[in-house]
C-alpha cells in the first residue's frame, strides 16, 4: 500500500462557514469552544488540523460528524447542510458519507472484529460480507475475522476502527488523535495504512493531532488556533 | 431489522447469565399460567363429563355431590345404603333406560372394591368391556373379579390371581375377610377412574363374611347356603341412564322433594360443576398468583436491562457515531426484551410440560383421570404472546434510557 497524495483538489466535499459551538459549565459560566470562519476540505483531499490537548479539535470534528449540533453556522457535506439537518437526517447523512477513527477505536467489545466493520455497513448501504473480510484483509487482519477487540492487540484493534470507518466508502473520513494510543513505531505505520486505505476509498481524511511526527507526513496541516475567528480566546 | 437482530444476539450473549435468569422465571411466569388454565378446563372436562353414560346416581339421603363423587368418581365415602326395594322400583320405572347398583364398602390393598351386576360393564365401559389378554366378566354366582388396569399395575394381580378383600375402604390395618376371589378378567386401560376399581359380584359383597344387611330395617346376615331374600338387601347406589331430561327432572322432583326416602344426584355434570363452581375461589387465587409471577419477572426483565444501561452509553454512542438512529437503538432494546420474553414463553412450555406431567401422574394416582400434557387449550399460545407482549412493554424504560443516550458525552472526547 502507498500513501495517496496529500491534496489533489477537485472539489469540495466538506465546506465549513461560521461554525460555533458553545459549551456552558455547570458554574454558568460559557466557553466558546469552535468558532471557525472558514474551512473547506476538497474531494480526495488529506489534511491535518494540530492543535494541543483541549483545544477543541474533537468538539470541531463531532460538529463536522454530526455528533454535536452547532449553536451556528454551516457544514456543507457535498452540498448537503449537516447543521440544517434534524438528527434523524445527521445520522443518515453520517453513516452515509462519514467515516470516524476514534482515539480509543471506541469497537464494540461483544462483536467479532468482522462484526464491527459489518454493523456499520448495516446503518449505510447495506451489510457487504465480502467488503468487510476484504477490507480487514487489507490491514492484514486476515486471521483475525472473528476476534473480539479485547482478543486483539492494541495495533490490530485500530486497524479494524480503520476498516470500520472506510467500510462504507465515505466521502470524508475524521480521524481524531488516531495513533494516540500507539508506540511511536507503530504510529507511523498506522498513520501509512489509514491514509492508504483512505486514498484507496476515494475519502477526503481530516486528521487531528498534536503530535509533530504525525503532523509533518501531511502537505496541508492547519493549526487549530489558526482556523478560529481571530481574538476568540480558546478554552 | 438484520442489525437489530446482530444486536440483539450480541447482547443477549454478552449478558448470558442475567438473561438465562430473566428467562428461567419468566418461563415459571409462563408454565404456572398454561398449567393453571388447563388444568382447571381438564379437571372440569374429566369429573364433568366423568360419569360415562350414567345421567344420575339415587343413594341415601343426603349431599348429591358426595353421591357422585363416591359412586362415578370412588372417592368419598359412601353417604349410607338404600333398600333394594328402592333400586327395583327406580329400574322399573319407565323413565328409566337401564339402572345399575353398586355396593361398596370394601377394599383391595387401597383399592376400591365395588360390587354390582355384568350389565354395568356395557354402561360403563363404552358397550363392552375389553380386557387386557384373556379375560371375561365375572360369574354373578361366584366370588370372581374383574379389576381396573391401574389396580393390576399397582397390586400386580393378574388373570388367574387370587386375593382376599380387606374390610372397609383404604383404612390401614382393616382386617381381611375369609373370602377368597380369582381375578378373570383385567380391563383394558379407559383413563378413568374406573381403572382403580375392583369389580366382583353383587351377590358376593351381600354374602361378604361380617357383612350386616339392613335393607329390612333389622339386621341379617347371609347364611352361605340359603338365597338371600329381597327385603334385606341394600345398595350403597344406583346409576341411572335416563330416557331423556325431563325425565330426569320428573325423577329429581318426585325422588328429593316428594318422597324424601332417598337422594338423585342429576345431572352428574351439573353436580360436579357446582363442586367446581364452589372451588373457583382456588382457581381464581391461583391464578392471581401466577399472573404476580408473571408481573414480577416481567419486571425483572425491566430490571435487568436498566440495570445494563449505564454500562451500555457507551456501546449506544459508538452505535450512533456509527449512523444508527435513536429509534434504531430503542427498537434494538424493545426487541431484546421481547426476545427474552419469547424465550420465556418457549420455555414455560418445557414448565407447563414439567407441572402437566407432575399433577397427570399424581390426579391419576388419586382418581384414575388422565390430564394430558398438551391439551387444546388457548392459553397455550395466548400466554406465551402475552409474555412477548409485555416483555416488549418491560423494555421501554430502559429503551427510553438509551434513546436518551447522548453521543458526544459518552464517546468521551479527549481533546
Amino acid at each position: 500500500m502507498s500513501a495517496a497524495s496529500d491534496s489533489a483538489p477537485r472539489g469540495p466535499v466538506l465546506v465549513v462557514e461560521d461554525l460555533a459551538k458553545t459549551f456552558t459549565a455547570p458554574d454558568g459560566e460559557r466557553t466558546k469552544v469552535v468558532d471557525v470562519p472558514s474551512f473547506s476540505l476538497a474531494e480526495g483531499e488529506q489534511v491535518a488540523v494540530e492543535g494541543a490537548s483541549g483545544s477543541g479539535k474533537t468538539t470541531f470534528l463531532h460538529l463536522i460528524a454530526g455528533i454535536l449540533e452547532p449553536d451556528s453556522g454551516s457544514i456543507l457535506i457535498d452540498g448537503e447542510d449537516m447543521a440544517a439537518l434534524s438528527e434523524a437526517g445527521r445520522d443518515r447523512l453520517r453513516a452515509r458519507s462519514i467515516g470516524y477513527v476514534f482515539q480509543s477505536f471506541h469497537l464494540l467489545q461483544g462483536y467479532s472484529a468482522l462484526e464491527n466493520v459489518l454493523l456499520g455497513m448495516h446503518f449505510g448501504p447495506g451489510p457487504d460480507l465480502g467488503r468487510a473480510r476484504s477490507l480487514l484483509e487489507q490491514v492484514g487482519l486476515a486471521d483475525r475475522l472473528d476476534h473480539r477487540p479485547r482478543q486483539l492487540s492494541v495495533g490490530q484493534q485500530q486497524r479494524v476502527a480503520v476498516a470500520r470507518a472506510v467500510a462504507n466508502r465515505p466521502r470524508l473520513l475524521l480521524a481524531d488523535e488516531p495513533t494516540g494510543n500507539l508506540d511511536p513505531s507503530r504510529a507511523g505505520e498506522a498513520l501509512e495504512l489509514l491514509r492508504a486505505v483512505s486514498a484507496e476509498a476515494g475519502s477526503a481524511l481530516l486528521l487531528v493531532s498534536h503530535d509533530r511526527g504525525i503532523l509533518e507526513c501531511f502537505g496541508r496541516v492547519e493549526s487549530f488556533e489558526g482556523l478560529r475567528r481571530a481574538g476568540e480566546v480558546s478554552p | 431489522m438484520r442489525a437489530l437482530f446482530l444486536i440483539v444476539r450480541r447482547s443477549l450473549r454478552q449478558h448470558a447469565l442475567s438473561t438465562a435468569v430473566t428467562v428461567a422465571s419468566l418461563a415459571l411466569a409462563c408454565g404456572l399460567v398454561t398449567a393453571i388454565f388447563s388444568i382447571e378446563r381438564q379437571a372440569r372436562g374429566a369429573f364433568g363429563g366423568g360419569s360415562g353414560s350414567f345421567d344420575a346416581v339415587l343413594g341415601a339421603r343426603g349431599s348429591q355431590l358426595q353421591l357422585v363423587l363416591n359412586a362415578v368418581f370412588h372417592l368419598e365415602t359412601s353417604p349410607g345404603n338404600v333398600p333394594w326395594s328402592l333400586y327395583e322400583r327406580v329400574a322399573a320405572d319407565p323413565r328409566v333406560a337401564a339402572a345399575v347398583p353398586y355396593a361398596v364398602g370394601d377394599s383391595y390393598r387401597g383399592h376400591r372394591i365395588v360390587g354390582t351386576v355384568p350389565d354395568a360393564f356395557a354402561l360403563s365401559h363404552g358397550g363392552e368391556a375389553r380386557f387386557v389378554g384373556a379375560g371375561r366378566l365375572f360369574d354373578p354366582g361366584r366370588r370372581e373379579a374383574v379389576i381396573g388396569s391401574a389396580v393390576a399395575r399397582r397390586t400386580g394381580l393378574a388373570y388367574g390371581a387370587h386375593f382376599q378383600p380387606a374390610h372397609g375402604v383404604i383404612e390401614a390395618g382393616a382386617h381381611d375377610h375369609d373370602e377368597d376371589f380369582v381375578v378373570v378378567g383385567v380391563l383394558e386401560p379407559t383413563n378413568t377412574p374406573a381403572d382403580r376399581v375392583v369389580w366382583i359380584p353383587i351377590e358376593a359383597v351381600f354374602r361378604m363374611g361380617g357383612h350386616v344387611l339392613r335393607g329390612g330395617g333389622e339386621d341379617y346376615h347371609a347364611d352361605p347356603s340359603q338365597p338371600i331374600p329381597d327385603e334385606h338387601k341394600e345398595v350403597s347406589a344406583v346409576l341411572l341412564q335416563l330416557k331423556g331430561g325431563m325425565m330426569g327432572a320428573s325423577l329429581f322432583r318426585e325422588i328429593n322433594y316428594q318422597q324424601k326416602e332417598a337422594t338423585l344426584a342429576w345431572p352428574v355434570a351439573r353436580v360436579m360443576a357446582e363442586l367446581f363452581d364452589k372451588l373457583g375461589w382456588m382457581h381464581r387465587v391461583l391464578t392471581m398468583v401466577a399472573y404476580l409471577v408473571v408481573a414480577v419477572a416481567t419486571g425483572s426483565v425491566t430490571a435487568s436491562l436498566y440495570n445494563t444501561m449505564n454500562e451500555r452509553r457507551r456501546e449506544f454512542a459508538i452505535l450512533r457515531s456509527l449512523g444508527a438512529r435513536r429509534r434504531t437503538v430503542f427498537a434494538a432494546i424493545v426487541c431484546e426484551s421481547s426476545a427474552i420474553a419469547f424465550a420465556g414463553g418457549l420455555a414455560g412450555l418445557v414448565v407447563h410440560a414439567a407441572i402437566l406431567a407432575g399433577a397427570s401422574a399424581l390426579v391419576r394416582e388419586r382418581t384414575g383421570v388422565v390430564l394430558e400434557v398438551f391439551a387444546a387449550h388457548p392459553v397455550l399460545w395466548l400466554a406465551p404472546a402475552g409474555l412477548v407482549a409485555l416483555g416488549a412493554l418491560a423494555g421501554v424504560v430502559p429503551a427510553l434510557k438509551a434513546y436518551r443516550t447522548d453521543v458526544a458525552t459518552h464517546l468521551a472526547p479527549t481533546s
